[in-house]
């Protein structure tokens, strides 16, 4: 965990407002688990203030480069937006406890499930449970066919199925009806989208896995409590709450109340 | 040489910087980032006689440079902070002031009273000033006679100094401070947050879970300037200033407004190296500007004012 100025080598719009941002710098070594995120300076003093979380999308250690995709939402992702190749940006991370991996054996089959920008921590994710032997199939939701991105790269490494809301492209509805057709083949599901997603996502699947959460964040790294959400049935004596922002973002599926 | 340190009642600082509570945890976060002997003295999160589990989230938002913030004094509880937090502050040759919260006279004083006996508890900041919880905090910091009741029942049982955390959400701030001087306190900490709130323009409604919620950050200190003005030339207690400090530059601004110490709050979440980076920053800017002695600066700002006034 360290604060760096990573310099920006490439901005580019993969679909309308979605954009990924490639950075470079020393301490991209040290950004190796999946799931993990970056709390993000977009712009250097006071406006905005606070900085945002992005998770880590793409890490090529070797190139000394990792890459985040994030969606404009508001005002610190429009000025994230607005930044260009050259220029650095003050990152903290890698923060919070990513995808946990080391249990899985070769010939396993993980299921993915991820929603709008809930899919780019996917990525690395699904780069490395194959590096390792692991069957990934893929299902990422969009709301509708333009909106789609990071489709290409999941296919070189999975099976991928694509849901649109309106039915645009691929399967008509959401993540969950395409999870349907998954049921029971699958040894483990992580999954990271939008809250009422991973609800629905959780309660369709046929094996344990992981889910990442989001919350509005201070600190990023356990200090002011804004991020806490509740233990479902927490022991006699043990902490009720978890801090998303470092205990999480990723927790076992039924582990917090979500 | 330049001279940082300051000495107020119960704590001997080797500069004027500490992280202000609740933006500091217990300190072990940030313990990561730096050593905390680096510090002045360590406001810790406000210690409630029971564990509290706080508000619903969303607990922040952010705001035009500002945020705004309603964690409901979410902590372990006296006896957790007893047994876990405070010896593991002990390796520090660094004072620590303890924020004490609670809805009942009684409860602050059962928590004072026990926390004061710990031996590295230097002093106690009384915190009547929270904006976020429904009973006890705030109703205390916006009436003076039940702050100055309220200090007067922490004194009489704490061990160490007692510092008031006053509220800005009042009428008249001179009012509070002078009631709690009276009362006893041996110093004053301003400002608390102020309150606000934030729309979500989607949904219609407040952002924060608990509709309101305190404003902390650079958008309020021109207030928090004005109160340690006025209140440092109507008190003898020293006061700890803080809101909104960002750069040395708003270290000096409140010394010379009347400020014997700071505390620095949002600017961590910023930057975890905010408060190392300020006490480095107050150095050079000392250097710089020709001051020789932290101490020679404070109450300046109405200090030459009085003088160029009798003579
Ligand atoms: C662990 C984690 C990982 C994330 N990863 C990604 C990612 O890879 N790609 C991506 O596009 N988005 C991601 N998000 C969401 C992203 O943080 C928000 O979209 C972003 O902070 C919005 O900032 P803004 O200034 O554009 O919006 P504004 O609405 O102007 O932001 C105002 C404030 O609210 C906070 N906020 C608003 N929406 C969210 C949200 N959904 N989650 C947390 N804080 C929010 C902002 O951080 C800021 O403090 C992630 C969130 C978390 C918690
Ligand atoms: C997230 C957060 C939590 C806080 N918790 C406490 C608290 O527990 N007790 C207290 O006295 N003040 C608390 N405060 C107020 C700060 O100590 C400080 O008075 C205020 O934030 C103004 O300083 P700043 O602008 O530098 O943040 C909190 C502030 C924030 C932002
Ligand atoms: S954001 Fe501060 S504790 Fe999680």
């Amino acid at each position: 965990m360290i604060v760096d100025k990573l310099e920006i080598v490439k901005q580019e719009e993969l679909a309308p407002k979605i954009f990924e941002m490639t950075l470079t710098g020393n301490s991209v070594n040290e950004m190796v688990t999946p799931g993990q995120f970056l709390h993000v300076k977009v712009a250097d003093g006071i406006d905005p203030l606070l900085r945002r979380p992005i998770s880590i999308c793409n890490v090529d250690i070797d190139q000394k480069k990792l890459s985040i995709i994030y969606r404009v939402e508001g005002k610190g992702t429009k000025r994230l937006s607005e930044r260009i190749p050259g220029e650095k940006v003050d990152i903290l991370g890698p923060l919070g406890q990513g995808f946990p991996i080391d249990q899985l054996i070769q010939g396993n089959t993980a299921l993915l499930v991820g929603g709008g920008v809930g899919i780019p921590p996917l990525y690395y994710l699904a780069k490395l449970l194959v590096a390792k032997g692991i069957k990934v199939k893929t299902i990422i939701g969009f709301r509708t066919e333009k909106d789609i991105f990071l489709e290409k790269k999941f296919a070189k490494l999975s099976d991928v199925t694509i849901t649109t809301e309106d039915g645009s492209r691929g399967t008509k509805g959401f993540v969950t009806t395409a999870m349907e057709e998954q049921k029971n083949s699958y040894d483990v599901f992580y999954t990271c989208g939008p809250t009422p997603m991973l609800r629905a996502v959780q309660l369709a699947a046929t094996s344990t896995g992981y889910v990442s959460l989001e919350e509005r964040m201070g600190c990023g790294i356990g200090a002011c409590l804004a991020c806490v959400c509740d233990v479902n049935e927490p022991a006699e004596g043990e902490k009720k709450y978890r801090k998303i922002c470092c205990d999480g973002p990723v927790f076992e599926a039924g582990e917090v109340v979500i | 040489m330049t001279k940082l340190h300051v000495n107020l009642p119960g704590l001997k600082m080797k500069n004027p910087v500490m992280p202000a509570s609740g933006c500091f945890g217990f300190g072990q976060e940030f313990a990561r980032f730096y050593d905390l002997n680096k510090l002045g003295a360590i406001a810790v999160k406000a210690v409630t006689a029971h564990e509290r589990s706080g508000n619903p989230t969303p607990r922040v938002a952010e705001v035009d440079g500002g945020m705004l913030n309603a964690i409901g004094l979410q902590n372990p509880g006296l006896e957790h902070v007893t047994k876990h937090e405070l010896p593991w502050l002990e390796k520090f040759d660094t004072p620590i002031l303890v924020n004490v919260a609670g809805n009942e006279i009684e409860d602050y004083v059962h928590v004072a009273e026990s926390i004061s006996k710990i031996g590295n508890v230097a002093a106690i900041e009384l915190n009547i000033s929270c904006p976020n919880v429904k009973e006890g905090g705030l109703l205390f910091g916006t009436d003076s006679v039940m702050a100055a009741e309220l200090t007067k029942a922490v004194k009489a049982v704490s061990k160490v100094p007692v510092y008031v955390k006053l509220s800005p959400n009042v009428t008249n701030i001179v009012e509070m401070a002078k009631a709690v001087e009276a009362a006893g306190a041996d110093g004053l900490c301003m400002i608390n947050t102020l309150v606000g709130m934030k729309i979500d323009l989607k949904t219609g409604q407040p952002v924060i879970a608990n509709k309101t919620g305190g404003l902390s950050g650079p958008a309020i200190k021109p207030v928090a300037i004005r109160m340690v003005y006025e209140v440092s030339q109507a008190v003898e207690i020293p006061i700890i200033g803080m809101g909104g400090i960002h750069t040395a530059d708003d270290i000096l601004e409140f010394m010379m407004a009347g400020a014997s110490a700071v505390a620095v709050g949002t600017a961590n979440f910023v930057d975890p190296f905010a408060c190392p980076t300020l006490i480095d920053d107050l150095e050079k800017r000392m250097k710089e500007l020709d001051i020789e002695d932290i101490t020679s600066i404070i109450g300046r700002g109405w200090k030459s004012l009085n003088k160029s006034i009798s003579s």
